[in-house]
């Protein structure tokens, strides 16, 4: 073959299409706009609460293959087409097309857009991204009496532990040292230096968060799945702010227990709910095991709203007291496919709290989207926090 | 012995028959090359994301061992012919007589010509150069504006007027001076009826509306007309637009041209008394293979394999007219007329074909009906496969009035789909963009972006 044409021939010889496939560098683009897209409908796409596997730092997104969209007739009621084979007129026979459109090989086939890719996403990124895309304000750490010290480097001194000894800054001092005339060419004691530490008072930054779910028997599979899903953001969330963090999960009906992480997404129970028992059992945790000024405590209450009539007054005083000693608590009012409007017995006790001035929040969730505007709602109403404190 | 050392016996035996072709340069080639000619349909081609998506869909199907190329010729003079490496001997003698046969028909075919005339017999070369020209906008302006471009004139890669020449005109900027008329006794006799009506008015020159007529050729419009678009991405629409100009001829003469590649392999191979007896053997295997109507664990096929289609119709018109009227049809016709003309209904009946009507996952044969079967053959090659959209006019605002012509496509567009190639239409034209065409009862409805 003649190689008149520069891209048919390479310097060395090779052959100019074994240098790179083209159709691999068209697919890498591809692959690159879906990852865009997917980051476009964050919240969309990883809300669907199948998504989140316990554990693991990724998550797995199915996403469709990019159509690139070209004019096309509606698709008709019927079709017709020419076939070979023995057939009788009259013959009547299973369309193997259905329900997969075979043919149309065409232009911008027909076929196409069946494949589903699985596309793994850290979950890092995605908060990082959420952050951005939702505008969330950082949050606040709690400061005041709820602070701990640390040791931390400040300064030099000419003493000090051998492990301490800054051959840098110690370097500097020699060279200051030997500009003067007649001076001492080598190092002498008079050049060391040595780190120094200090004792520092920092804001705490650890978080503790409570979860509480509601499994009497009116919460449904997926009354719970979407509290699952919310549940898990709002550790994500939170994970982003504080270096650690630790997580109570607590159930009740109409008693309360603590469960472990796993456990907690699988629990169903029966019969009624009496919300001072889990709100009391969340307390007792609290006083019993944390250093309350250490932690800043979140709290967040995931029902269906339907509170025991008698439990009103109890869940009031037991929630009014977790208030005062949280930094925000939260209630959401799962109830999958119709809102309310947290018209209910919980919902009514959250608002109350709120008309009095404590750091609360309640929002709706009918479906999964509803999981990034309750996020987006707790995360901005959590500003400002109460003064220091107070 | 390489197939290579049959190439010219072929080719001497080739012309001997009758063949008329310009010389073709055959190169073996890896087969992941050979898929990547077949997602681009041509050997080096503009990067687009949508030839990535093809291209995974090849891999998969080739995984699943559905498809394999044997070749890809590329008409031109000369013609390039690239034969997949994995080809034995006996695969390669019958490709490279099927090639042939596909040279022939490219240079001989009134629409290949035509086509060609226009967008030279380089087209190889010229793809290579757009890729070229598409990659330096790359580096200037970035991918991301590139691709907004590419987006939409992909989208509207079918919908050119090949009865308009490549380089084509924009239209005449002033309406045509209206006709003088002619000077007689009545005209007189008028005139002077009327001393008031003043002759300036006349003389005035009207500008011509835009465009004067509904136009066809949505990539042409654009690229002509586009209220505020930059040099290079007209000359990426252009670029598109040529590239369709080559591929048209492709995909309306498919049947005529697989089946006459097919015919001339088979009969080449007949009369290569040089050819070993096993390669022979193998090569009509594989000849049986590539023309089999139904595949080999079914019954029924529907769709039709054109490479069986137009073999049997070739092989039928040179039985009963000659060689020598085959070679007229093949010089003059398309497959609109190949098919309405030569697939009779005696051998219609005896290649078993039939018409179907698929309805809510039940298939239904139909009555036979010679010219309705036509037409189910020949539906989806209209208009080169897409709807027919038509630029309406472009309002005083620079908005873009495109109508989709309904009546002759039987129903209304995909409106979702229509959307988004507006959407896409939209950042280029960069003023409102709208459609008109109907929904399911039949009710005008528009469609726009934004």
């Amino acid at each position: 073959m003649t190689g008149t044409n520069d891209t048919q021939i390479s310097a060395d010889g090779a052959k100019w299409y074994e240098l790179f496939s083209r159709g691999a560098r068209d697919w890498l683009r591809h692959d690159e706009k879906v990852r865009e897209a997917v980051r476009r409908h964050l919240p969309q796409a990883v809300a669907g609460g199948e998504l989140i596997s316990g554990g693991a730092r990724t998550v797995r997104i199915p996403v469709r293959m990019l159509e690139h969209y070209r004019f096309r007739l509606r698709p008709a009621a019927q079709r017709q087409g020419a076939g070979q084979g023995q057939a009788k007129p009259g013959d009547v026979f299973d369309d193997p097309a259905r329900p997969r459109t075979a043919g149309g090989k065409g232009p911008g086939g027909e076929d196409e857009g069946e494949v589903q890719l699985l596309l793994e996403f850290k979950i890092d990124d995605i908060v990082e991204w959420l952050w951005e895309e939702m505008r969330l304000p950082n949050l606040t750490p709690r400061s005041g009496p709820s602070e701990e010290q640390e040791w931390t480097r400040q300064g030099w001194d000419r003493r000090g532990a051998r492990s301490r000894l800054d051959r840098r800054r110690s370097f500097k001092e020699l060279v200051k040292r030997r500009a003067a005339p007649g001076a001492v060419p080598t190092f002498t004691d008079e050049d060391l230096r040595y780190r120094q530490l200090a004792l520092r008072r920092r804001p705490a930054v650890r978080a503790l968060v409570f979860f509480m779910l509601d499994v009497s028997g009116s919460m449904s599979e997926r009354d719970r799945q979407l509290a699952k899903s919310f549940f898990f953001w709002t550790v994500q969330g939170l994970r982003r702010e504080y270096r650690a963090l630790e997580t109570v999960f607590v159930a009740h009906t109409t008693q309360a227990w603590e469960f472990t992480e796993p456990e907690f997404f699988q629990v169903s129970g029966t019969g009624g709910t009496v919300a001072s028992s889990g709100l009391r059992k969340v307390s007792e945790i609290l006083h019993e095991r944390f250093d309350l000024h250490s932690y800043n405590v979140y709290f967040f209450y995931a029902s269906d709203g339907d509170n025991a009539v008698t439990d009103a007054d109890a869940a009031r005083a037991a929630l009014a007291a977790l208030a005062g000693a949280a930094c925000f608590c939260g209630y959401v009012e799962v109830a999958a496919g119709l809102s309310r409007h947290l018209d209910t017995e919980t919902g009514r006790l959250f608002a109350d709290l709120a008309t009095v001035g404590a750091s609360v929040g309640s929002c709706a969730l009918a479906d999964f989207d509803d999981v990034w505007s309750a996020i987006r709602q707790f995360f901005t109403a959590q500003h400002p926090v109460r003064a220091p404190g107070g | 012995m390489e197939w290579q050392d049959y190439t010219a016996r072929i080719e001497q035996l080739a012309r001997k028959s009758g063949l008329r072709f310009h010389p073709v340069e055959f190169e073996a080639v890896p087969d992941a090359f050979m898929m990547e000619v077949a997602v681009y349909g041509l050997p080096v081609r503009m990067p687009h994301w949508s030839f990535g998506v093809r291209y995974i869909y090849q891999l998969i199907q080739r995984h699943m061992g559905h498809s394999r190329l044997f070749e890809v010729v590329f008409p031109g003079n000369p013609g390039h012919a690239y034969l997949a490496a994995s080809n034995g001997l006996a695969e390669n003698v019958l490709v490279t007589a099927h090639v042939l046969g596909h040279a022939d028909f490219s240079r001989n075919n009134l629409l290949f010509q035509r086509c060609q005339g226009q967008v030279s017999e380089r087209i190889v070369e010229h793809a290579a150069q757009h890729a070229r020209q598409i990659q330096q906008a790359i580096d200037l302006h970035g991918l991301e504006r590139v691709e907004l471009v590419l987006d939409a004139a992909l989208a509207l890669e079918q919908h050119i007027d090949v009865d308009q020449p490549v380089r084509r005109a924009r239209y005449r900027e002033y309406a045509e001076p209206p006709k003088t008329l002619a000077d007689d006794a009545f005209r007189r006799r008028f005139a002077a009826l009327e001393p008031l009506t003043t002759e300036a008015g006349a003389r005035q020159r009207r500008r011509a509306p835009v465009p004067p007529h509904p136009e066809r050729d949505l990539l042409w419009f654009v690229a002509q007309y586009g209220p505020e678009l930059e040099s290079w991405e007209r000359d990426i629409f252009l670029a598109v637009r040529e590239e369709s100009f080559y591929f048209y001829p492709v995909f309306a003469t498919q049947i005529m041209n697989e089946g006459w590649a097919s015919y001339w392999h088979a009969r080449l191979l007949r009369e290569a008394d040089f050819i070993p007896q096993q390669a022979y053997v193998d090569a009509i295997k594989c000849h049986s293979d590539v023309v089999r109507p139904v595949a080999a664990d079914q019954q029924i096929a529907l769709a039709l394999n054109p490479y069986h289609l137009g073999f049997a119709i070739w092989e039928r018109i040179v039985a009963a007219e000659g060689l020598e009227a085959a070679c007229t049809i093949r010089a003059e016709d398309d497959d609109f007329a190949f098919v309405r003309n030569h697939l009779t209904r005696e051998l219609a009946a005896e290649l078993e074909l039939f018409r179907y009507r698929a309805r809510d996952g039940r298939i239904k044969v139909l009555a036979q009906d010679i010219d309705a079967l036509h037409e189910a053959i020949l539906a989806p090659k209209y208009n080169f496969g897409a709807p027919t959209v038509l630029v309406e006019n472009v309002r005083v605002d620079g908005t873009l009035q495109l109508r989709h012509d309904h009546a002759v496509d039987g129903r209304g567009l995909d409106l979702e789909r229509g959307r988004k190639v507006l959407e896409y239409l939209y950042r280029i034209w960069r003023r409102p963009v709208r459609l008109s065409t109907v929904d399911a009862d039949g009710r005008t409805l528009e469609i726009s972006a934004p």
